[in-house]
């Protein structure tokens, strides 16, 4: 990785052009636009080459990090491979330059799609019906939650307006619930991370809507008393939702739905292999059991008995929640990881998953406090190195990692521990990508011992290294003209 | 069993599970109730190698039809230079996580610092994010944001002009966090501002949403919203097409404090609806409610220029229930892709596109009246790439039978009102062609 410190604007000379345009041979153009509604403004849009635009933006993928790249053990992102061949297929042309307000009969192959992957969805999870529409896990979260609120609302059942989520869930759950709407209830976790089943009791009534949960849950720790919470939340009229971000351990394994789970969902960028293009775009498609179908967003697809496909709504819906049909390319990355795993390859994922993060735990947990020492599911967490005595942080041993050339695990979360380290390696790398990197980790944590201050300064290595980030929130420089 | 994603040979998998203790791949499940266990097999398809992917996804192609597009409506059929798809495809851009290791992630950091300086200059405004899912959820997010941003208010209004699909994704959102929402009618095809100024007057009203080209085309003149809606201490939202601030009045010189919608013009082919960009601009004082991620300058400890993701108070990974959003990413790569076209863009470019959309949209209007089969719907109302005729010919069928021919046009936009767009990539043949087609559509 080399430094380069160019932004675009400081490549413009005026007079430039990286456009390549027919002449306007039209009579009328718009300046023709008259004054007060004309922008007077200037754009302040850089005037460079096509050549500088190139070797601006490739010198600027030079100082970035990707799964390409190496080994990116990032907890809760499920960092796996992202097959080539996906990327190809989302690209076809005749996909591309699909408008989304084409008559049905000119879009059947995209409508197929939509309605074979949710199919596929629907196998893999056990769950009745899918929307594909949510953008990303967040926004399949908020919608699922529209649908539990639906639900109840439909039934006359009105004074469910509080959502109970565990004290280790990601920080989406709770933020979705209040934007739903919803009041948020915190069921505490036990010392082993998993849910007080005493607590949860003493928590349910009749103005409970559900309980979200991810299983296994942020410590990579499989719920085991799910099918008695599942009881006891039906029992009160409850709703159970699944956030489908720690899914990778049961792809092939356990599915949702049999579990319990009445909304689901899934994040395809991490569980079917979709790149996660520097923070999107995602897709968070939503499941549910087949009570609930009928809240479902709109606009859906479905098959009639000719086998032709049509858009359609449903008056119970709870709503529109994105313009169109969601993120489709990329629910075409995810079917095409479907149709490679198919039902042989599955079976394997999430085992494999499960095989790389023991084996890391077990190999590094003399040097690492491993808080909770059991078999854990696709991630883990160490509270830290296990000898207090150095003063290094999990800030420090994060950054000595990016020296050795391997990303960051995710760090200080879950809030559980005050050091945490979360380490997800997926499937998809090789025991002598998981032996080198143990290596590395114990190599750390011998610097610790000897050599702290090497810690404590890194990165060194780095296209740039530790930034000032107080003076960047305190005083924001948000656009280049800013500088 | 080989598999190309998968890199386990059996000694590995032996040698592994040996170093965790246990001693076969099932036993790893060892804690979980066998009754949840899925013992069954899947109902997929048998695993596919990449050649028959391929084939299927081939197949799957023929099953669309490759349509000249005459149409808008929310998704445009604007050019996207070859320089996208070949930067894009780069994996250190591609697989790439949230930058959250500024230190190792300084390419992502710096695209989305070139972007939001872009947004900022498109839209007029003093900021802006990282970017958001699609226009219809920055929409929605704007007024959530006004909702945060103002005190004791308890609805929002949106003007009836707005397209469609944004005021329903708005509503579901209103109805379901807890606010009200009124949609203001249309006068004329354009906001009914003596209406919209009407309901400011109960001083209930967090914010205002109003397109700066709306759903017939048209292009609005938004002068005196944004002091009514000031006086009444709400906020003022504008929803616009970023491709044609380069050459409109932008949400900023309209005095607008927030700025929101898609920015798939801007070089992201059509994709069936989606992936697309949303985006979210304001006035720099509402930057601390401004929801998604926000990169800033900074310097390393050598002293170094970098940048870094900031403001993080206000996320929901930080702020948990009290978070104004539950948004944790954005759309980076697509913002990525508009970041390259507007480089290559440039100020010039960018009037030539929307000279040629403009010059192709009005030629097209002309010969459409001169048909006898269309009339104004909105005497005299200025359009720039898109607009809306009545039509003598009942409009689905009209719409149903140029698709037929290969032409998405004329969409049907309620009563007998039909909609066109013409961007740079039509030619005069094209639009020629599509004339004498409509002529012989009989009614």
């Amino acid at each position: 990785m080399k430094y380069y410190d160019k932004l675009i604007f400081e490549l413009s000379q005026n007079g430039r052009c990286g456009y390549s345009l027919p002449e306007c041979g039209w009579d009328e153009t718009a300046t023709d636009i008259s004054a007060c509604l004309r922008r007077e403004s200037d754009t302040r849009l850089p005037e460079v080459s096509e050549p500088d635009v190139v070797r601006h933006y490739t010198n600027l993928s030079n100082m970035n990090f990707g799964v390409d790249t190496g080994f990116y053990p990032l907890g809760s992102c499920t960092m796996k491979y992202n097959p080539k061949i996906n990327e190809e297929v989302a690209s076809m042309p005749g996909f591309a330059c699909l408008h989304p307000l084409q008559p049905e009969s000119t879009a059947q192959g995209a409508l197929q799609l939509y309605h074979d992957l949710s199919k596929a969805l629907s196998a893999i999870t056990g769950m009745a019906e899918f929307s594909l529409n949510p953008f990303a896990g967040a926004h399949g979260e908020l919608t699922g939650l529209m649908i539990m609120r639906q639900y109840h609302l439909q039934r006359g059942d009105v004074g469910r307006t509080r959502v109970i989520v565990p004290d280790s869930a990601h920080g989406t759950n709770p933020a979705s619930a209040a934007v739903c709407g919803l009041e948020v209830v915190v069921v505490k976790s036990k010392p082993d991370g998993t849910i007080d089943t005493e607590e949860l009791a003493s928590l349910l009534d009749e103005t409970i809507a559900g309980i979200m949960m991810t299983n296994p849950n942020t410590l990579g720790l499989f719920e085991t008393e799910i099918l008695k919470i599942a009881e006891m939340v039906h029992g009160c009229g409850g709703l159970l939702y699944y956030d489908g971000a720690n899914f990778n351990p049961l792809l092939g394994k356990v599915r949702p739905g049999d579990m319990g789970f009445d909304i689901l969902h899934l994040n395809l960028h991490k569980t079917f292999s979709t790149p996660h293009g520097g923070g999107g775009p995602g897709s968070g498609p939503v499941g549910v059991a087949s009570r609930l179908a009928e809240y479902l967003p709109y606009p859906r697809v479905e098959r009639d008995d000719d086998g032709c496909y049509h858009i359609v709504g449903s008056d119970k819906s709870a709503g529109r929640v994105s313009g169109f049909m969601g993120n489709f390319t990329v629910l075409m990355k995810a079917y095409a990881y479907i149709l490679s795993l198919g039902k042989q390859n599955i079976k394997k994922a999430g085992a494999l998953a499960t095989l790389n993060a023991n084996y890391i735990k077990e190999s590094l947990k003399d040097c690492y406090k491993l808080p909770v020492d059991k078999l854990c599911k696709h991630e883990f967490v160490f509270d830290g190195l296990a000898d207090k005595s150095t003063g290094v942080t999990t800030l420090d041993i994060a950054k000595r990692l990016l020296d050795y050339g391997f990303h960051a695990p995710t760090i200080y979360f879950p809030l559980l521990f005050h050091q945490s380290i979360m380490i997800e390696p997926t499937e998809t790398e090789s025991k002598e990508t998981l032996d080198a990197f143990v290596s590395v980790m114990r190599k750390i944590a011998e610097e610790a011992k000897t050599e702290p201050e090497v810690l404590r300064d890194a990165p060194h290595n780095t296209p740039v290294r530790r930034l000032d980030e107080t003076t960047a929130a305190k005083h924001p420089i948000l656009t280049y003209f800013e500088l | 069993m080989s598999f190309p994603y998968f890199p386990h040979t059996d000694t590995d998998i032996k040698g592994m599970l040996e170093r965790i203790g246990v001693k076969s791949l099932d036993e790893l499940y060892g804690e979980v109730p066998d009754e949840v266990i899925y013992k069954g097999d899947y109902d997929l398809p048998d695993a596919m190698p990449e050649m028959e992917i391929r084939r299927y996804f081939e197949n799957l192609d023929k099953q669309n039809r490759r349509l000249t597009v005459f149409c808008g409506c929310g998704a445009y059929d604007h050019y996207s230079p070859a320089v996208i798809p070949a930067i894009i495809s780069r994996g250190e851009f591609l697989t790439a996580y949230t930058p959250y290791q500024a230190e190792i992630s300084q390419g992502t950091l710096r695209y989305i610092f070139e972007f939001q300086t872009m947004i900022a200059g498109l839209t007029g405004m003093d900021c802006a994010n990282a970017s958001m899912y699609d226009g219809a959820t920055s929409a929605a997010e704007a007024m959530l944001m006004a909702m945060a941003a103002t005190k004791k208010k308890s609805r929002i209004l949106v003007s009836g002009t707005m397209p469609a699909n944004v005021i329903e994704t708005v509503s579901t959102y209103a109805k379901y966090h807890g606010f009200g929402m009124d949609v203001i009618p249309e006068d004329g095809g354009v906001t009914d501002k003596k209406s919209m100024a009407d309901e400011l007057l109960a001083g209930d009203v967090a914010g205002i949403l109003v397109p700066s080209v709306n759903r017939y085309g048209i292009i609005e003149d938004l002068s005196g919203l944004a002091d009514a809606v000031h006086v009444s201490k709400g906020l003022l939202a504008v929803y616009s097409d970023p491709s044609v601030l380069a050459v409109i009045r932008t949400p900023g010189e309209w005095g607008a404090d927030i700025a929101c919608g898609d920015a798939q013009p801007l070089g992201i082919p059509l994709n069936f609806g989606g992936p697309y960009v949303g985006f979210l601009a304001c006035r720099k004082e509402l930057v601390r409610k401004l929801p998604g991620r926000i990169v800033g300058a900074t310097t390393d400890i050598d002293g170094k220029r970098a940048f870094v993701l900031t403001l993080q108070a206000r996320e929901q990974h930080i702020r948990r229930e009290k978070a104004n959003s539950n948004i944790c990413s954005n759309q980076s790569l697509m913002a990525l892709y508009v970041t390259i076209y507007l480089s290559l863009m440039g100020k010039e470019g960018m009037r030539r596109v929307n000279d040629l959309s403009y010059g192709g949209a009005h030629y097209l209007h002309k010969r459409l009246l001169e048909t006898g089969k269309f009339s104004e719907a909105f005497e005299g109302k200025p359009f720039l790439k898109e607009f809306t005729l009545r039509t003598s010919l009942p409009a689905e069928k009209l719409h149903a039978a140029l698709a037929a021919k290969g032409y998405l046009a004329a969409m049907p936009m309620g009563d007998d009102l039909v909609s066109f767009c013409v961007t740079e990539k039509r030619t005069r043949e094209e639009i020629d062609k599509l004339v004498e087609l409509i002529k012989t559509v009989e009614p």
